[in-house]
């Protein structure tokens, strides 16, 4: 890769406190380039979400470091952050936690807005971002629980990209949808990430969709990267035992009633093996 | 042979402006030995279903319509039926699992007693037949070493190894029929595999009835036998599976089967993200 990273994470360690303490994630590092959609894909529980929060700097970091482009991320304190850290924005799971339900939508894109203007870059209007989400530009002086889930997402969406950032972090961002708006969402996602130059972390316990969006893939388990590189060639030959499984098991929907492949208790043993062939293939 | 006869159920649920249909008219038979899937998305409809059966409607619901469950050539109506006869089916003929296992189980009893708790009502066995009875349903569902299991707590177990007790506690009077109310959303896709495969052994083997409530249409097309997709409390179409899959006829299941990738009906992302912005689909479907 030619240009700089927009965001590097090296040796990224997040450990949560208890006896023993449990290592959520055991030395990640990645780097995600302007206008690339990267996936983060894994089991509940693998550390990616607890990575996710990392690289944005809600999660304390063990050890390692991140960079957004070249400022390290602090951790998210009571002080306002440092300006330039608002061009990384995050999108959660639960629209109804992450939209303030007292609030315009209107008032909330708004907020976006002003980030982008005190960094320096263009204001533009909150019922602008609405229709490129595909919501009418109306809906800005209503409330969230005026929308369906699927809606407000794609209010989230424009919120957290009316800040203009260079970077965008997704924590499941689809996963609470009903699945006729799933892909949609994600691609939507996808297209305008690409529209402002800007790269995306996405992550999803859904590996179809992913593969649908993402340019490249991490396939994650027990706190470490067991398979990364060009999403079609993890999934057209996959190399690591783990994500074997995991694409295995995905039901087809062809309706040829095929079960999917159930992973025996012995592969599990080898699904936290290292292999170093199977980390950042390229596409061939 | 059916076993279980839903015609014309109507749900009305009571809301400040008059009684509102959150099912409306709808008609479905469960064959014996057969997976019946039920899908549609979230606010069809497709839940209350599967609570009218047994009779679990909260108080602001009222139903009409039958639900008839026909055992031994014994017709019974389970609509409006009273407590004791409900009572006498409710996890006896009829069994349910849902969705997320940490809460249908009791955090506070042992995995033994509440495997065996029903199995002495209705059975009426004895504490120590009951135990047997236990262990060999763990088993039968793949609980590592059901001996000690019994004496566990739910928390002591993973997602996966929770749904499959919560499906043994299901089980366990040898009912005909087995609501399952998404019973694997929760779970990752490598469990959730297993619990399918679970799942249609015991339809295979056992000739249990299953009615499979979910929105995944790939768990649909693994398992079911027939397919109904629901939409706004009325079943838009049903049919079995592979018709279903290959050759859907209303545009509402053909919607569904563009967007879900991997399928043979699947749009391109940049076609869904044209209908996403202008907002025709949900009119096409009308």
């Amino acid at each position: 890769m030619t240009t700089m990273p927009v965001l590097t994470a090296s040796d990224v360690v997040v450990e949560y406190r208890g006896r023993p303490p449990l290592r959520a994630v055991d030395g990640v590092s990645l780097a995600i380039a302007a206008g690339e959609v990267v996936a983060l894909v894994g089991e509940s529980g693998c550390g990616k979400s607890s990575l996710a929060r990392a690289v944005v700097g809600i999660e304390r970091l063990g050890s390692g470091s991140v960079k957004f482009g070249s400022d390290e991320v602090p951790v998210l304190g009571i002080r306002r952050r440092p300006l330039a850290l608002t061009g990384m924005q995050m999108v959660f799971q639960d629209p109804n936690s992450s939209l303030n339900p007292r609030r315009r939508v209107g008032d909330q894109i708004a907020d976006g807005v002003r980030a982008a203007v005190l960094r320096g870059d263009a204001g533009s209007d909150p019922a602008e971002w609405l229709e490129r989400v595909g919501l009418d530009p109306t809906a800005a002086r209503r409330y969230p629980h005026e929308f369906s889930g699927g809606q407000k997402q794609r209010i989230a969406i424009a919120r957290a990209l009316a800040a203009r950032p260079r970077m965008l972090v997704a924590d499941e961002p689809i996963s609470a949808l009903d699945a006729s708006t799933q892909t949609s969402v994600a691609a939507l996602m996808r297209s305008l990430c690409l529209e402002a130059g800007a790269g995306m972390l996405f992550i999803s316990h859904d590996l179809s969709v992913v593969r649908r969006i993402a340019d490249r893939t991490l396939v994650m388990y027990c706190g470490r990267i067991v398979e990364s590189g060009h999403t079609e060639s993890i999934w057209q030959n996959p190399v690591h035992p783990y994500t074997r499984a995991l694409l295995a098991a995905i039901p087809v929907p062809d309706g040829a009633g095929r079960l999917p492949i159930t992973p025996l208790e012995a592969d599990r043993l080898t699904w936290t093996e290292k292999i170093p062939d199977a980390l950042e293939r390229t596409a061939s | 042979m059916s076993i279980l006869r839903i015609t014309n159920l109507q749900i009305d649920v009571r809301t400040q402006g008059g009684p509102r249909a959150v099912v409306d008219g709808i008609d479905l038979t469960l064959e014996r030995g057969r997976i019946h899937g039920l899908a549609g998305e979230s606010g069809s409809g497709k839940t209350v279903t599967a609570l009218a059966i047994l009779g679990l409607l909260p108080e602001s619901m009222t139903t009409s319509g039958s639900v008839v469950l026909d055992t031994n050539d014994v017709d019974t109506e389970l609509l409006g039926a009273p407590r004791q006869v409900l009572a006498g089916i409710r996890g006896r003929r009829i069994a349910m699992v849902f969705q997320d296992p940490s809460t249908s189980l009791h955090p506070q009893l042992s995995v033994g007693r509440q495997l065996t708790d029903h199995m002495r009502h209705h059975l009426k066995l004895g504490k120590r037949d009951a135990r047997d009875r236990a262990r060999a349903l763990l088993e039968r569902v793949r609980v590592p070493d059901p001996t000690s299991a019994l004496k566990k707590f739910p928390h002591q177990f993973s997602g996966g190894q929770r749904q499959r007790i919560a499906i043994a506690v299901a089980l366990a009077c040898e009912p005909d029929v087995l609501l399952a109310d998404e019973p694997t959303t929760a779970l990752d896709v490598t469990v959730q595999a297993g619990i399918l495969q679970l799942l249609r052994e015991l339809v295979d083997d056992a000739g249990l009835s299953v009615l499979l409530v979910t929105h995944d249409l790939g768990v649909m097309s693994a398992v079911a036998d027939e397919v109904a997709v629901m939409r706004a409390g009325v079943i838009v179409e049903s049919a079995p599976r592979q018709q279903l899959f290959t050759d859907p006829q209303h545009a509402y299941t053909r919607s569904l089967l563009a967007a879900l990738p991997g399928s043979k009906l699947e749009e391109s992302p940049e076609a869904l993200v044209a209908e996403l912005l202008n907002a025709t689909r949900t009119e096409a479907i009308e």
